[in-house]
């Protein structure tokens, strides 16, 4: 967790300061009031003290009190400024990070956890920044300062102190020891009610067609009593804290009175009443020296989860980019041309090869298909063109050059790239469409139209309300599988890029809308190169050249013509999904 | 997706006091358990308000030990002084200076040489005025030189006591500064005297007389006392402050014991409204889990899992929490806060004004805080929630938004909104900071007042000290529930809106009673015949039927394709045929009888469902291939898994059939639909509803799940989702939809004869 407050920008660390000097002004003018409180109460106590005497001291108490509520003021002000501050450059930090990290690192994180990492990781140490942090500081403070100062008052409050002080202590340790493992075990309960309810939502149709209602209420039920008894047991043993803590405070007090009457019968009579104010001051301190040591107890609790979360949050900040940018932004000589050479590849710290001595050349206007059963390496592939991994061996040229040599920006200016999951972005269709940075201007609205035309999707387009200013949800909730497709399709051909990867992207679509949208991309990229990885035959067999992958090593180049005559695996494939006559016709 | 953290949420409910009012409602169950609690919580606020009261007697007790028996000290400073009155001591010297005036003595001391003339002159004024029984004769003596004094007071002895010069010297030069009296003068000056049964010698007196006449009139209390510290035990004892041990013993015994039964309630009210707080949560769960299989299929077309989900977890937990902690807290505090005030009005209505009066301003402070920064955790919640929905776009497209180079648009709008989200950051967690400071400084002057009021009481004689430190308690009493009643009631407002969503969807309109249905067909005995009679059926909502006039006779064994685009509306099939939902009209009728007579529940007896998102729960395979069917055996399993030939692949997991299936399993997409194939096959039915889509799904597994699903279709009447030219091509009849609607129906000849719309879809496929 250290290592993150190292993020804190100069004048932060001078808040902190701040932070803590008011932190230390409060707790001297907090300490101050229990002295004028026992000037008060000696006052009030000795016969024929004057009014005057006892409204100045008052007054004095009044005026530390508001002192010490302005720095406390000022101190959670820059506490709120600190962490609000911390928070918001650390996730900025984390952003900008997974924006750069390797594909293959999101994969290990997950995008789920990324997600987490720099939203929840990051309030929970802005929690603790916000509230920790002040009690951190003002908890020992205050303890060894009015340890300090009721040491000489008298042994016997100080060890009755002491006593209790421990006795909470180690009521608050045994309870926490008891029930904290507890607590993971509760959330994994829940996570469990959750898991069961979602289980039986997402498989309401199973569910009733097997009459099994009573058998998923019956599992429910189950897990709901596991998860009642759980917290039954945790919310019962904590319901011992307060009363216990409440126990102790007041039983601290009686004691400190009632010691406090043995110590005035047996002093001299001018002692008494110093004796006597000497408690009233005592107990307060003594309840500073409690509340102290259970502030610090609590933060305690807090900063186990707290460097959990700073943990992984540094795993993030701390992962290394290997897929560095290169430099070239010029213009090519050649243009439209995707060539792969001798390409291996394989993960880091696998054995096995995914991709296997791949070599092959596309030429402007060209459409290139890759078929393959799952796990053959087909999306492994066309992902070495936009560099989310780099090629183990060989090389991967772009117009006749190296992609690793392109600056970032330059090559992917080239490429108009479609996903197997078509991601949408909270905005209107026109912003979805239109998304990005090209090095051009951006997409006209008639240009825009004109891609969604080719994409089949401006037939539902219109139909919606508010047609191209139609809003679509986060994550497209609000669009079908299909339409997502197309609306993706429809980004990458309003980008008018030189090559076209589609990264079984058209598998959503019905075959009468795949097959209408492969013939107008056809005619309106007639100069465009295009990489299609495909399950359908019927996608794909009008392409150019077909490579057919199987386990990572290509065992056919060629038209589904040529590859249904001599590549075993291709026909397969093809027998799969038509049939033999079918095959003929087509 | 990531987890809500467990920020504090702020909602207000549609209808607050409907909502509460239904909460309390459903709480009748635990009626008794609440009840117990809610009367130990106000027993508990009363002990808590009582035992100020004690305390302040026990502070009253000790205070009693600080100021000096007063009365005592009166008597006995009367009773010594007199022993050294004018009176008694012009009496006693009378009777024992007897001074020797003999003519001889007289003589002597005239011729003496070491007095000087001046004395002499005096001295014989001094014998005359002697002689004439002159009362300022013996003050005058008292300046003569030693040496005369030495010549006329001899020893003598008074009442057998032997009184000598020098004790004669000293008696006539007794001063009110200036006492200094032998042992035997002591005691011929001063009788014991008893004081509340203390006996004081007169050499005590004669200590306490002294050392009292050495104080500067105008000393302090302080510098009294310490005199007072320096007299004679029996003195001391005598005026010693009386601390009543015995009284302060049997107090602080009643103070230990009510504060124990205070913790005690507190603890016995905590149990119990923890075991109403689960055992409702648990209620509510599981009538959620229940209500969610009696619910039409309809509703969950609008309405998202999340939703229902977040409703049985989250607004269930909210429930659970606020009854555990708000409630009781709710009711201790408002007893504890009347409590508080009518006990100080009892005690003393002026502190009580007081203290209120004092407490008020920073209460007013308090609500502007409460106010405002819930208004900037609402802002500072919905600031954080786009920042996440924003963050979480990006992640999940994080390929696209690198391909498109959208980082720098992203980038811009994270900044935007991650600034918004520290502004209002910075805003609601200063204000919810400032509470804790600002009560401390309430306490504290509401001390101060009390304090400076009580004085002036206490000076007046209206008070005792006591009074004040109770008052101090009650300060403490009155202000803290406040904003425990304030946080209570913030937490309420969001208890009511979550049982509103719980409430909502418990009372969801479930499906249609089946009480009057009398008809079963068995599913052994049931032929297969399924007859569609002018079928028409309209989504709620919807205005256009989405099935029209539906006509269609299937006999048994035949296979019926249903053919069209995604979203045609082929599930609308599979709904109408389970009875998932109720046709408009017309009738579907099962060997002919009609489904509207039959159960729901007897109607999937029929039906085998086999859909194409394969349906997998957290169990082993055994358990997901039996499901709920009883008296399955291994064997049975077994031969089921080799026909769908899944009994390979299952026998190399390490646990075989025991293996668990979560999802990060090796279990891939087309496994997972064999295996629900498998169970599919385990429940024999006359009918099948099957659907073939494969997507995603490798080829030779692809073929694995046709071979499984031919199988799986023999001899039964099956409905199939078709996908497959092959299994199109070959079925009896063949069901086209289009836009939810059955365009076309008959068999592949007839309909390509037709040239319609399955003719377009069929070669669609194979243009050029």
């Amino acid at each position: 967790m250290l290592k993150l407050f190292k993020n804190l920008t100069k004048k932060e660390w001078l808040f902190a300061i701040f932070c803590i000097i008011l932190i230390v002004g409060q707790i001297w003018l907090e300490l101050k009031i229990p002295d004028y409180m026992s000037e008060i109460t000696v006052l009030v106590q000795t016969e024929g003290s004057k009014m005057s005497d006892i409204v100045l001291n008052g007054g004095y108490m009044v005026l530390c009190a508001l002192g010490s509520l302005i720095f406390a003021i000022g101190a959670g002000y820059f506490a709120a400024y600190i962490a609000s501050e911390f928070s918001k450059n650390t996730r900025k930090q984390i952003f900008d990070k997974v924006q750069n990290i390797d594909t293959e690192e999101v994969k290990n994180f997950q995008t789920s956890s990324l997600i987490t990492r720099t939203t929840n990781d990051v309030t929970q140490i802005e929690m603790l920044l916000a509230m920790g942090l002040q009690l951190l500081v003002k908890a020992p403070i205050t303890a060894v300062w009015a340890i300090t100062k009721i040491l000489n008052k008298g042994w016997q409050w100080s060890a009755i102190t002491g006593i209790a002080v421990v006795i909470m202590l180690s009521i608050i340790i045994t309870l926490m020891a008891i029930v904290i493992p507890r607590f993971k075990l509760v959330q994994k309960l829940i996570d469990k009610i959750n898991g069961l309810t979602r289980e039986n939502l997402t498989g309401i149709r199973v569910v009733r067609a097997f009459n099994a209602e009573k058998y998923q209420e019956e599992k429910f039920d189950k897990a709901n009593q596991n998860l009642t008894d759980m917290q039954l047991f945790n919310q019962k043993k904590f319901a011992i804290m307060m009363p216990v803590m409440y126990l102790i405070m007041y039983g601290l007090t009686l004691s400190i009175y009632f010691i406090g009457a043995g110590l005035i019968e047996n002093s001299v009579l001018a002692d008494k009443i110093t004796v006597f104010g000497n408690m009233i001051v005592f107990s307060s301190y003594a309840m500073q020296v409690i509340m102290s040591f259970l502030m610090l107890a609590m933060i305690f609790m807090m900063i186990p989860r707290a460097s959990v979360s700073a943990k992984r949050i540094n795993e993030v900040l701390d992962t290394k980019q290997k897929i560095l940018p290169g430099t070239f932004d010029g213009e090519t000589k050649e243009k439209g041309t995707v060539e792969f050479k001798n390409v291996s590849f394989k993960y880091p710290d696998a054995d096995e090869y995914v991709l296997e001595n791949i070599s092959f050349k596309v030429n402007k206007g060209e459409t290139i298909a890759f078929i393959g059963s799952t796990g053959s390496g087909k999306s492994t592939l066309i992902n070495l063109v936009p560099r989310f991994y780099d090629a183990t061996e060989g090389e991967i040229l772009i117009d006749g050059i190296n992609v690793k040599e392109y600056k970032p920006e330059t090559l992917n200016n080239k490429l108009g790239y479609v996903p197997q999951k078509a991601v949408m972005f909270a905005g209107t269709v026109n912003y979805n469409i239109s998304y990005g940075e090209n090095g051009k201007p951006k997409p006209t609205e008639v240009k825009i139209k004109e891609a969604a035309k080719v994409a089949q999707a401006a037939e539902f387009i219109e139909k919606m309300d508010k047609k191209y200013k139609t809003h679509i949800a986060q994550g497209g909730t609000n669009v079908s599988g299909g339409q997502k497709q197309r609306l993706a399709i429809a980004r990458a051909i309003a980008k008018d890029p030189e090559i076209y990867i589609f990264d079984d992207s058209f598998s959503a679509l019905d075959y009468k809308t795949d097959a209408t949208l492969r013939k107008e991309l056809k005619k309106y990229t007639k100069n465009a190169t295009s990489l299609i990885v495909a399950q359908r035959i019927g996608t794909i067999m009008n392409a150019d050249k077909i490579v057919v992958l199987d386990s990572g090593k290509c065992v056919g180049i060629g038209t589904h013509k040529e590859l249904l005559k001599n590549c075993a695996v291709y026909k397969e494939i093809a027998l799969s999904q038509l049939s033999k006559e079918e095959l003929e016709n087509a | 997706m990531p987890k809500p953290g467990k920020e504090p949420t702020f909602e207000k409910a549609k209808d607050f006091k409907g909502a509460i009012k239904r909460l309390f409602h459903e709480l009748n169950t635990y009626k008794t358990l609440i009840i117990i609690a809610f009367t130990l919580a106000i027993l508990g606020s009363i002990l808590s308000i009582l035992a100020p009261n004690r305390l302040s007697s026990l502070t009253d007790e000790i205070s009693a030990g600080l100021v000096i028996n007063q009365d005592n000290l009166q008597v006995l400073t009367k009773k010594t002084s007199e022993n050294l009155s004018k009176e008694k001591l012009e009496e006693i010297m009378s009777k024992i200076l007897s001074p020797d005036l003999s003519e001889k003595n007289i003589k002597n001391i005239m011729s003496n040489e070491n007095i000087s003339n001046e004395d002499k002159v005096k001295f014989q004024t001094i014998l005359t005025k002697l002689k004439a029984n002159d009362e300022t004769a013996l003050e005058e003596l008292k300046n003569m030189p030693n040496t005369i004094l030495e010549s006329i007071f001899k020893d003598t002895t008074y009442e057998g006591v032997k009184v000598t010069t020098k004790d004669k010297i000293d008696i006539i030069k007794i001063d009110k500064n200036n006492i200094n009296l032998s042992e035997n003068l002591i005691n011929i000056f001063f009788k014991e005297i008893t004081i509340d049964g203390i006996k004081i010698s007169p050499n005590d007196q004669y200590k306490f007389i002294k050392t009292l006449n050495t104080l500067d009139k105008n000393a302090n209390q302080n510098e009294i006392y310490k005199k007072l510290d320096t007299m004679p035990k029996s003195i001391k004892k005598a005026i010693n402050p009386i601390m009543d041990m015995n009284k302060i013993k049997s107090i602080t015994l009643l103070l230990v014991c009510m504060y124990l039964a205070s913790a005690l309630f507190t603890y016995i009210q905590s149990i119990c409204m923890t075991d109403v707080a689960n055992k409702f949560a648990y209620n509510l769960r599981n009538r959620i889990s229940i209500k969610i299989n009696n619910l039409p299929l309809k509703y969950f077309d609008k309405h998202q899992i999340g939703d229902i989900l977040s409703r049985i977890t989250n607004d269930v937990d909210m429930i659970a929490m606020s009854m555990n902690q708000s409630l009781a807290s709710l009711v201790s505090s408002v007893t504890l806060f009347l409590g508080s005030i009518l006990m100080m009005f009892i005690t003393n209505w002026i502190l009580a004004i007081t203290a209120i009066l004092s407490s008020l301003i920073g209460f007013i402070g308090m609500a502007f805080i409460l106010k405002n920064s819930q208004k900037y955790f609402m802002q500072r919640q919905t600031e954080l929630g786009n920042l996440n929905g924003h963050i979480e776009e990006i992640y999940s497209g994080l390929n696209v938004v690198k391909v498109y180079n959208g980082k720098e648009e992203a980038n811009k709008k994270f900044d935007e909104y991650n600034e918004k989200v520290c502004q209002s950051n910075k805003k609601s967690q200063f204000l919810s900071g400032l509470m804790q400071p600002l009560m401390a400084f309430i306490g504290n002057f509401g001390y101060v007042a009390v304090c400076i009021v009580g004085a002036i009481l206490t000076m007046n004689g209206q008070i005792s000290f006591g009074v004040i430190v109770a008052f101090m308690t009650y300060v403490r009493l009155f202000t803290n529930p406040l904003s425990q009643i304030a946080q209570a009631t913030t937490s309420l407002q969001s208890t009511a809106a979550a049982s509103e969503r719980v409430f909502e969807f418990i009372d969801e309109e479930e499906m249609s009673s089946q009480k009057n249905i009398k008809k079963h067909l068995d599913k052994v005995k049931v032929k297969g015949n399924i007859d569609f009679e002018n079928v028409i059926f309209k989504y709620d909502g919807n205005e256009n039927p989405t099935i029209k006039n539906f006509e269609a006779h299937v006999k048994p064994g035949q296979k019926v394709a249903i053919v069209g685009p995604t979203g045609a509306g082929k599930t609308t099939m599979v709904n109408l045929l389970m009875k998932f939902y109720d046709i408009t009209s017309g009738d579907i009728k099962i060997d002919g009888v009609s489904t509207k007579d039959l159960t729901r529940e007897n109607i999937h007896d029929l039906f085998t469902m086999v859909l194409q998102d394969t349906w997998l729960f957290e169990g082993t395979i055994k358990e997901n291939i039996i499901y709920n069917r009883k008296n399955i055996k291994d064997e049975q399993i077994k031969e089921v898994c080799k026909e769908v030939g899944l009994d390979h692949f299952i026998k190399t997991l390490s646990k075989g059939y025991n293996t668990v299936l979560s999802d990060n399993e090796n279990v891939s997409a087309g496994q997972r639909q064999l295996l629900t194939i498998a169970r599919g096959m385990i429940k024999e039915t006359p009918f099948l509803i099957l659907d073939e889509a494969t997507s995603n799904v490798d080829t030779r597994t692809e073929e694995l799940v046709q071979t499984a699903m031919d199988k799986l279709t023999e001899g039964k009447t099956s409905f199939i989702i078709a996908h497959r030219l092959s299994t199109i091509k070959n079925a009896d009849l063949i069901l086209v939809m289009k836009d939810g609607n059955i365009v076309e129906q008959g068999n592949h000849k007839t309909l390509m004869k037709q040239n319609g719309f399955y003719a377009n879809l069929y070669n669609s496929q194979f243009e050029k």
